[in-house]
């Protein structure tokens, strides 16, 4: 069955793409914003998670991989418990602000910029071939360095968890997906 | 006997997944909070089950004279 595909079905493209363009100039990380937007902007204005069944390239680039390399085991039960789900969203959105935190310091001039790149909150990335090379102020290279790692590390996790459970296990804990989803459910009352 | 998918709606996390594979268009995420079956639509064919990431997607079997 040969199917018409649509433009968004190659927005994985583009999830590639940013982290392969953080690579080169860590500048670009602040691109990812869209990512937090976008789906935010669409549950709010459309009440319908239209991002992630459409839109979302990362989703898209966990299918694909998925394909060959998931496991595809069924996922255990806690994976898509409420607490466990909302608690990874809460950490998350902690960590978002801690992150936030940091650029206000560099602004404020009260810190260095600190030109590191942390997976999973506490390892950092030799990433001395990024470069961050541009005009603009600390502050504003602080916060790409920091969105970068939450991108870099949402996105290993849920490598690891595509590859243990089904392809679109991040799917199941992905913050911007909760977060989407309780807009939906705090619009229609559930 | 007819077969179709059934889904625990307070599991769905509404990832949509189910929506992409189905072949029937039977499955759809109702207004972003979970998924919904179409039951005359739904053929019983099980894809989208294997497709969900929080595995809640099982195939039962419906009495269609009942
Ligand atoms: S749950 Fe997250 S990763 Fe999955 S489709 Fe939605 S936004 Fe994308
Ligand atoms: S069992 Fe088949 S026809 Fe029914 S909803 Fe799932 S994918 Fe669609
Ligand atoms: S794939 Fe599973 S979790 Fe995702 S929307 Fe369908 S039933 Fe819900």
């Amino acid at each position: 069955m040969a199917k018409k595909k649509f433009w968004y079905e190659y927005l994985w493209i583009t999830s590639l793409l940013y982290l392969s363009l953080g690579f080169f100039n860590i500048l670009f990380a602040w691109l990812g914003l869209l990512c937090f937007l976008i789906p935010l902007i669409m549950s709010f204005a459309g009440g319908k998670k239209g991002y992630c069944n459409r839109y979302c390239g990362r989703g898209q680039l966990f299918s694909i991989l998925g394909k060959r390399l998931s496991l595809n085991r069924p996922i255990p039960k806690w994976i898509y418990s409420k607490w466990f789900r909302y608690g990874f969203l809460t950490f998350f959105m902690a960590m978002f602000i801690n992150m936030l935190f940091s650029t206000y310091l560099v602004f404020a001039g009260a810190k260095d910029l600190n030109e590191v790149i942390t997976v999973l909150w506490s390892f950092s990335l030799p990433w001395n071939f990024a470069s961050s090379a541009a005009p603009v102020a600390n502050w504003v290279k602080q916060f790409a360095f920091g969105f970068y790692s939450v991108m870099l590390t949402s996105t290993l996790l849920g490598f690891v968890t595509m590859i243990l459970f089904r392809p679109r296990t991040w799917c199941v804990y992905c913050p911007m997906g909760t977060m989407t989803q309780l807009v939906c459910k705090a619009k229609y009352k559930e | 006997m007819k077969k179709i998918a059934t889904l625990s709606t307070k599991d769905c996390v509404s990832c949509g997944c189910c929506e992409k594979v189905c072949p029937k268009k039977a499955i759809t995420v109702y207004n972003g909070m979970y998924a919904k079956v179409d039951e005359p639509l739904c053929i019983g064919c099980g894809i989208c089950a294997k497709a969900c990431p929080a595995d809640i997607i099982s195939i039962k079997e419906v009495d269609t004279l009942g």
